[in-house]
């Protein structure tokens, strides 16, 4: 098992690697909020067009459904490409 | 908008590089595709041996590895190279931090795939399980994946998000990882422009490549699909992750415990009993992050599982934790060396493969595709929403026909293989439990065909979505901070 003296250094020097990242990651205030990032993820919009109303079986789906958003399901034609959306 | 942020604000105009990530996203549906169909073809032969003509580019031994090469590194690998690319800069608002340096990450992925896919049937190999491909191909392949890690480190490193969202994490970990086992495990001493012998021999050439066999698992196969998850899940979902908090426990448990598992995969050879059993008990313990993971993205759906009715993509997505929990399950109890006595070797091992493949990644590939394509190409949503349902029915159904077909196959295999008589000798010869596992072949490959035929809908779907849309590059917003 000579391939241990490769491996298992390699081991080591891989968690001191990962122990650096850590001390990095707590010393950068990367664990201060560990709430915040998750909503944050959310708050990105990446939808280049509106988004077609939030598929729902609930009370407010006729207030909430804009005209030109229908339900994905309702719709096997190619959804109109509405012109994009800058900044 | 705020006024007054200390940071310099964003190039107005600037956008995202989502060219790249368009590029990376269709041939993960191409190469899906053809690697599937590998794969059906060869769990026909499995069935039939003599289905194809006898001439050696087509037999079994070689389209094997050009199988597995095209799932897991041309299928697999470009819808990680499209998701951790989209996923970095969005999350650290930010561009790529070289274009040039991106787009040759994808022409050089696609060389890799190419010349894999041309050598494999010639017969050119090093043997190495997941680690075929020749020296040329392989010293390719590190050209790329330095790329790639200065590429996604640069971007983070220039990020004007100061907190590092747990995704990035995950598929940082995956790339670093995967350069090291790759280099390490590839060493070799070239023969000829198209053969070379590896550097280690006998048991410590077994060790080093199980060593790198189930790391390849661990991080190419697990830490950057759960990057893919801790992003596509909570946005397809619109919920924050279920806890934060344990994402970021979920993240440094894996990375520390998975190193060792490798040995599980040679229980019972020459390998040291030691080792084994090491490699038994680190397998273990590698159960408790993978299902605080598993359940942390379930989780996110808390309160509004009502989604999961209407929304097929986040029926893909959360269906694949549910094969990533049971192939987490099942992965460590097959190291428990009583268990694996009677598993290994038997097709109870392609059942598992199969499970975390085409249930885990797969799964999590392609809903991650349908979330991403429209937005690339400036569409509202797929062309057809029925369609993704339709793939996702025939896909589950196929995923199911292959596991309890390679669960029974397998367990019976073993059963025959161990079976004695009262006076010492074998009951059963090889060639009975190949015959009784016949029928199974059949059943596994209906279900490959049905995992094939979804992908093919989801390669309809794509096109019509695609076809006459116009690409869009989305603006990288001005900073605006929570902090500020």
């Amino acid at each position: 098992m000579d391939i241990l003296y490769l491996l298992v250094p390699l081991s080591v020097v891989l968690a001191i690697a990962i122990g650096v990242a850590f001390w990095w990651a707590v010393r950068n205030d990367q664990f201060e909020d560990l709430e915040g990032p998750a909503h944050r993820l959310l708050l990105d919009d990446d939808d280049r067009v509106p988004r077609p109303a939030p598929e729902s079986s609930h009370a407010f789906h006729a207030s909430t459904a804009s005209p030109a958003s229908r339900a994905p399901e309702a719709q096997s034609a190619p959804p109109p490409a509405p012109p994009p959306h800058r900044g | 908008m705020q006024a007054g942020m200390q940071e310099a604000a964003g190039n107005p105009g600037e956008t995202y590089n989502y060219r790249v990530v368009r590029q990376f996203a269709i041939m993960t549906v191409v190469w899906g595709v053809v690697g599937m169909l590998v794969g059906v073809i060869i769990a026909a032969q499995l069935a039939w041996p003599e289905l194809l003509p006898s001439v050696p580019w087509l037999s079994y031994g070689r389209l094997r590895p050009l199988h597995t090469n095209a799932v897991i590194f041309a299928f697999g690998g470009c819808a990680l190279f499209a998701t951790s690319y989209y996923v970095v800069q969005r999350t650290c608002h930010v561009r790529l931090v070289s274009d040039r340096l991106a787009g040759f990450t994808f022409w050089g992925w696609q060389a890799v795939i190419v010349l894999a896919a041309v050598t494999l049937p010639l017969g050119m190999t090093q043997g190495k399980e997941y680690a075929e491909l020749e020296w040329p191909i392989d010293l390719l392949i590190a050209v790329v994946w330095v790329s790639y890690a200065i590429v996604f480190f640069g971007t983070i490193m220039k990020r004007r998000i100061p907190h590092i969202y747990v995704a990035n994490w995950f598929f940082g970990a995956f790339i670093l990882t995967v350069a090291i086992l790759h280099i390490v495990n590839s060493a070799f001493s070239p023969a000829s422009f198209t053969k070379s012998y590896s550097a280690y021999a006998g048991v410590q050439d077994a060790m080093i490549q199980w060593w790198y066999g189930h790391n390849a698992v661990g991080f190419f196969l697990t830490a950057g699909f759960l990057g893919m998850m801790y992003y596509f899940i909570p946005k397809q979902a619109e919920r924050p992750v279920y806890s934060y908090r344990l994402s970021v426990v979920h993240f440094w448990a894996l990375i520390f415990t998975y190193m060792w598992a490798g040995p599980h995969h040679l229980h019972y050879t020459a390998l040291p009993d030691w080792a084994q059993s090491l490699g038994m008990v680190f397998s273990l313990i590698l159960l408790a992050p993978s299902w605080g993971g598993m359940i942390n993205g379930i989780m996110t759906l808390a309160g509004a599982w009502h989604k999961l009715r209407t929304d097929p993509i986040l029926k893909f997505l959360v269906t694949s934790l549910s094969f990533y929990g049971m192939s987490t399950f099942e992965g460590p109890m097959m190291s428990i060396k009583t268990v694996n006595a009677l598993s290994h070797y038997t097709d109870w091992t392609i059942g598992h493969v199969h499970s975390g493949a085409l249930g885990w990644v797969g799964m999590i590939s392609i809903g991650s595709m349908y979330y991403l394509i429209p937005r690339l190409f400036g569409r509202t949503g797929m062309y057809s929403v029925r369609a993704i349902t339709l793939h996702f029915w025939v896909a589950t159904i196929g995923i199911v026909l292959y596991i309890t077909s390679m669960w029974i196959a397998g367990v019976m295999q073993g059963l025959m293989w161990r079976a004695v008589n009262a006076d010492g000798t074998l009951t059963y010869t090889f060639v009975e439990s190949v015959k009784a596992s016949w029928p199974y072949y059949v059943v596994r490959l209906a279900g490959g065909v049905l995992y094939l035929g979804g992908m093919l809908i989801m390669c309809w779907n794509v096109w019509k979505t695609v076809v006459g849309s116009r690409p869009v590059d989305a603006p990288v917003p001005a900073p605006t901070m929570a902090h500020a």
